[in-house]
């Protein structure tokens, strides 16, 4: 297992040598995404706790390290950080109302949604934060403002963005917080009778995925150079947050980068072929039929029937 | 029972009540503890067992009434917090963690007194031993005989290291063997210093296994001690089967 991440680690890195352009924007979105995803993993595949309003911690994250740079001139490297706090900060006041008062299952969900949402109106309708135009960046092409000449700089550092979630999450998973927040996932009432804290853990746990999705937020500004509430904060992001993880198999380490790996290559396929004919938003399409496939045959997602499936060839 | 033994006490409950709308499922219930003690709670099914278990747990909060564990009062405390302190439940409708192994549930309750994730492992391996339920470790807990899950249910329990474990029927459900074997293994478990409060409709067993009984009936204690007292008492006869059979019974 360890020699099989080494490896295609290796691969990862070495791959933007041989890659065409395009190849290479593919990738960054597989990374991008499975970046956000295992992020999301965190509080609604470990613990359980459906967000449908990751969207917000992004939209969060992007605006304040966009306005930093722009009003302030302070750098997104240092604005990222700055964001994924704003994010976080927000995270606890979501889990607070949430998890203070008990709302489970579709109650968590309508709250996370209606959180992003807020944003997205507030953003539309602030002048001060450009309003339904949004926020545009200038290209300087400087790398200390997070620009880059050269795509293949998005690569890797998408796929930096990757790992270090993947480091997060691999972390949780060995330690007691990964155990409890799984328990929680199971039976919130049979934890608390074996001395489990839910609410503290559930805080911790949505703190820390807005924090990593809020620093994904100044990625996806300063790699398309501008944002708009739409965009940043509308619910078709916070599907695609979510359902890398869900195809993949939430609640496992490589769950969201095998979601990403399936999904991410195909919505950006069908995005580029589908819209010069007229077929915008095929890939919704693609993506609701893939759904209903996942739910009827792989109920846990593609990594744990993958793996299943591994064991059973190795005998 | 003299009230300067009673402020030793490792559980003590005084006054306490619990109101459900119309229903009164706690009265004014007074007990106390001592360390190392196994006593029974009984009564006719609704006479307030498990809701005194969900208020000592703190999975209620009372409406009146004071509970002391080992001379602090727990009452407003989180049933977590309770847990730590050394009071650790079972339910009566068990609640394993079904996509868990049972390895993994029980280790859910040893991360309370061992941070390290592997003590933990280690303290779980122990108590799943202890249990019968080594065999078993590996096996998804959502596909356990209820037997084995009431086991879990304990494992569970035990491995948040209590000095009182509250015991809710675990027996309820079980055959004549597999109650005799989980008789053993709660004898052992008080044997081995844990105190033990124990709901149980199974009369022979609570009988024999408990030092002293309370028998609740409509949220109210209605008779306290010994086991061979409390079976031949006229009200908790009469609790149970009805007035006509006091005179029956007693003759």
């Amino acid at each position: 297992m360890r020699w099989a991440a080494v490896i295609a680690i290796a691969v990862l890195l070495a791959l933007p040598a041989v890659l065409g352009s395009y190849a290479i924007t593919v990738f960054i979105f597989i990374f991008f995404y499975a970046f956000l995803g295992q992020a999301w993993n965190i509080i609604g595949g470990y613990a359980g706790q459906l967000s449908v309003g990751h969207a917000a911690f992004v939209g969060l994250g992007a605006y304040t390290s966009a306005m930093l740079s722009i009003h302030a001139g302070l750098t997104p490297w240092i604005g990222m950080l700055v964001g994924g706090v704003v994010s976080a900060a927000l995270g606890a006041l979501i889990g607070y109302l949430g998890f203070r008062f008990g709302l489970r299952g579709f109650y968590f969900v309508l709250l996370t949604v209606a959180f992003a949402e807020i944003f997205r109106i507030i953003a539309l309708n602030t002048d001060w934060v450009g309003g339904a135009q949004g926020l545009y960046i200038t290209f300087t092409g400087d790398p200390r403002q997070f620009q880059f000449q050269d795509n293949r700089v998005y690569y890797y550092v998408s796929l930096g963005l990757m790992l270090l979630a993947t480091g997060v999450v691999a972390w949780i998973e060995r330690h007691r917080f990964g155990a409890y927040l799984v328990a929680i996932r199971e039976d919130e009432n049979a934890c608390e009778a074996l001395g489990v804290d839910t609410f503290r853990y559930k805080m911790l746990a949505i703190v820390v995925s807005a924090f990593l999705t809020g620093i994904g937020g100044t990625f996806y500004a300063f790699y398309l150079f501008s944002l708009q509430p739409n965009s940043v904060f509308g619910i078709p992001l916070s599907v695609e947050i979510v359902i890398r993880p869900i195809v993949g198999g939430s609640g496992t380490i490589l769950g969201p980068i095998l979601g990403s790996f399936i999904l991410s290559p195909l919505a950006e396929l069908s995005r580029t072929y589908f819209s010069q004919g007229g077929w915008t938003g095929m890939h919704l399409i693609v993506y609701g039929a893939l759904l209903i496939g996942v739910v009827l045959f792989l109920p846990q997602g593609a990594y744990p029937a993958l793996r299943r499936l591994l064991l059973r060839v190795r005998g | 029972m003299a009230p300067d033994a009673r402020a030793g006490s490792l559980l003590d409950v005084r006054g306490l009540s619990k109101r459900f709308g119309g229903l009164q499922a706690v009265s004014d219930l007074s007990l106390a503890m001592a360390e190392g003690e196994m006593l029974g709670l009984i009564g006719p099914n609704g006479a307030g067992k498990t809701t005194v278990f969900n208020l000592v747990s703190g999975f209620l909060g009372p409406d009146k009434g004071e509970i002391r564990f080992g001379g602090r009062s727990i009452v407003g405390l989180k049933p977590h917090a309770i847990c730590r302190q050394g009071l650790a439940r079972t339910f009566q409708i068990v609640r394993p963690f079904p996509h868990l192994s049972v390895l993994d549930n029980v280790k859910v309750g040893a991360l309370t007194r061992h941070a390290n994730a592997r003590e933990a492992l280690e303290q779980a391996r122990a108590v799943v031993a202890r249990v019968g339920l080594a065999p078993k470790a590996a096996v998804a807990a959502g596909s356990l005989t209820l037997a084995d899950r009431k086991r879990l249910e304990m494992a569970r329990a035990l491995a948040t290291e209590p000095t009182l474990l509250l015991l809710d029927e675990v027996m309820a459900g079980l055959n004549a063997t597999e109650i005799e074997a989980i008789v053993r293994l709660i004898a052992g478990i008080n044997e081995s210093g844990v105190s033990i409060l124990l709901i149980e409709h199974n009369m022979r067993a609570v009988m024999a296994l408990s030092h002293r009984i309370v028998v609740l009936s409509f949220g109210e204690k209605i008779a306290e001690g010994p086991p061979s007292a409390v079976a031949s008492d006229a009200r908790v006869i009469e609790a149970y089967l009805g007035e006509e059979y006091v005179h029956t019974a007693q003759a």
